[in-house]
């Protein structure tokens, strides 16, 4: 018997295997090949980014741990590997579509359109788009920003969300596109900019990584409501309902609450600062009960 | 492969709502024009003049050109468009540097400018070894029939020398419409930035990308017929 044959006679008795558990898409890949695969970003502080010895971390990251621990309970399989897959905002979608990542643990927003495309799982964080501006100037909310210069990330919620403002509110901005939100900051930091517009989580990131923290004011205004999730292949029900009960466990139990305040109350790596940011009533609404609406407006945000 | 594949995304109207992604794309495109031409204007001309100081017999020019070719030919693109974007402001003057930060669309400005200045020192390679590669005859012929040296230049060595080194510009036209993609991590919105857009947006990252591919090679099938028909009507000459 050649090699071939060989292996077309294994695939073919795993993927028996698989069927005779009743198993469909994502669960039989994983029972099938036996690794699950996580996909990660590189700097999405305090979320999901690499610590100094380029191993993923974060809060997302954690939970997703749990989750797939959860998966393979499911499975009945402990050897299952977990392995990681570095994303960004351009190839996240290509590799969950063919099977590269099964759970995207990032800081990607669930909303309608995208629904189309992938499937959220219950939400796991809720960011607010703010501005942050340098404290000299005083700009406390988006009427200060009248006539001054915004960025927010190219092709980005956030940039949609300043042109937005500067039409209905008629506030004359110059908004200038940048590359990523370290670029934006550089801007901002420069003189280039007035303001910073980006996810609150992400802000406080940038803010507090950079030379001078105390130089720098983030809006107590939110701008928007963006409820992130993790990223799944979609009709593939049978796998989102093992991701959101294995995350409604993770709420109910208290352990959600913990890993919070590890990730948003401690000093976190690489450089061991505290962001210091306690949980939002719309994220212990959450926790309460779980939902995986898409709608901001189902997210009570103060 | 688990992908909605969606064509008729295109129709489609983006998040703000004004315009649809097909109309999003093809202004991307139309700035990558307008850039790449502009830069394609600064890199022929200056390209040219850089290329002839460093044939021209006085030492301190052959230097100044080279130092030029150098200088701009060594450091990697990305990094000369973050320099004057970035670094730049800070080294003037602070009225100066504030000025500059506050010009509207100061990275498109930055960005032809700063592709110009690169691909000059490119095509300044290319127009001297076109010089190089003509006989020393000409130019003596020249002198002989008592035209003066910027003479000989003007009417003999550089117009033969962009007929023979043809070919080559075309190749740097055709990449100066491709380098213009750089210009994204300035924040300038042209056709690669609006494609990444699209697909943070919608999500159909394939269709965004496949588009974007397309109107490349459209714009570049142009330049190419161009410079065919260019190398037609000069064939007589070379």
């Amino acid at each position: 018997m050649n090699a071939k044959a060989l292996t077309v006679l294994v695939l073919g008795a795993t993927s028996l295997v698989a069927s005779a558990q009743g198993l469909s898409g994502t669960m039989a890949k994983v029972a099938e090949t036996k690794v699950i695969t996580i996909g990660y970003r590189e700097s999405g502080i305090p979320l999901s980014y690499v610590d100094d010895k380029q191993q993923p971390v974060g809060y997302a990251i954690d939970l997703c741990m749990q989750v797939a621990e959860a998966v393979k309970k499911e499975l009945k399989m402990p050897t299952v590997e977990i392995k990681f897959a570095s994303v960004n905002g351009s190839t996240r979608i290509p590799l969950i579509a063919n099977g590269t990542v099964d759970l995207e643990c990032g800081t990607t927003t669930n909303n309608v359109e995208r629904q189309k495309q992938v499937a959220f799982s219950t939400t796991t964080f809720i960011a607010a788009a703010r501005f942050a501006s340098k404290r000299v100037d005083k700009l406390s909310d988006v009427d200060d920003l009248k006539g001054k210069t915004v960025t927010a990330n190219a092709g980005s919620n956030n940039l949609e969300l300043a042109n937005k403002l500067n039409t209905s509110r008629n506030l004359g901005l110059n908004i200038l596109p940048s590359k990523d939100f370290a670029e934006g900051f550089l801007m901002l930091e420069t003189g280039r900019a007035n303001a910073l517009v980006l996810d609150d989580i992400l802000l406080a990131g940038v803010v507090a990584n950079s030379k001078d923290p105390s130089k720098y004011v983030i809006s107590s205004q939110a701008l928007s409501a963006e409820p992130y999730a993790i990223m799944m292949r979609r009709d593939d029900p049978a796998f989102k309902k093992v991701v959101d009960d294995s995350l409604k466990h993770i709420y109910a139990s208290g352990a959600a609450a913990k890993l919070y305040a590890k990730w948003f109350q401690a000093p976190i790596p690489p450089r061991g600062i505290t962001l210091n940011l306690p949980p939002s009533k719309a994220l212990q609404q959450v926790w309460k009960t779980p939902i995986d609406s898409a709608d901001p407006a189902a997210y009570t945000v103060e | 492969m688990n992908y909605d594949w969606r064509w008729s995304v295109f129709l489609q109207p983006t998040l703000g709502g004004a315009m649809n992604y097909a109309e999003l794309l093809l202004r991307g495109a139309g700035i990558t024009v307008v850039t790449a031409v502009l830069a394609w204007l600064i890199a022929l001309s200056l390209g040219t003049l850089i290329g002839v100081l460093r044939t021209v017999p006085v030492r301190s020019l052959n230097a100044i050109a080279r130092s030029y070719v150098e200088i701009f030919r060594n450091i990697p693109l990305l990094l000369q468009l973050f320099l004057w974007y970035f670094v730049l402001p800070e080294l003037l003057p602070e009225s100066a540097g504030n000025w500059l930060k506050a010009l509207p669309h100061g990275s498109f400005y930055v960005a032809f400018i700063g592709l110009g200045f690169y691909t000059a020192s490119r095509v300044a390679e290319q127009i001297r070894s076109g010089i190089q590669s003509l006989p020393k005859g000409q130019t003596n012929a020249g002198l002989a029939l008592g035209m003066s040296l910027p003479q000989v230049y003007r009417h003999v060595l550089v117009p033969r020398a962009y007929v023979t080194m043809l070919p080559t510009l075309t190749s740097e036209g055709l990449a100066i419409m491709k380098n213009t993609s750089v210009a994204l991590t300035i924040g300038l919105a042209e056709l690669t930035a609006q494609a990444r857009a699209m697909q943070e947006y919608s999500f159909h990252v394939f269709e965004a990308f496949s588009a974007a591919t397309v109107m490349y090679f459209a714009l570049n099938v142009v330049i190419v017929q161009f410079a065919r028909l260019i190398e037609r009507r000069t064939a007589h000459l070379a």
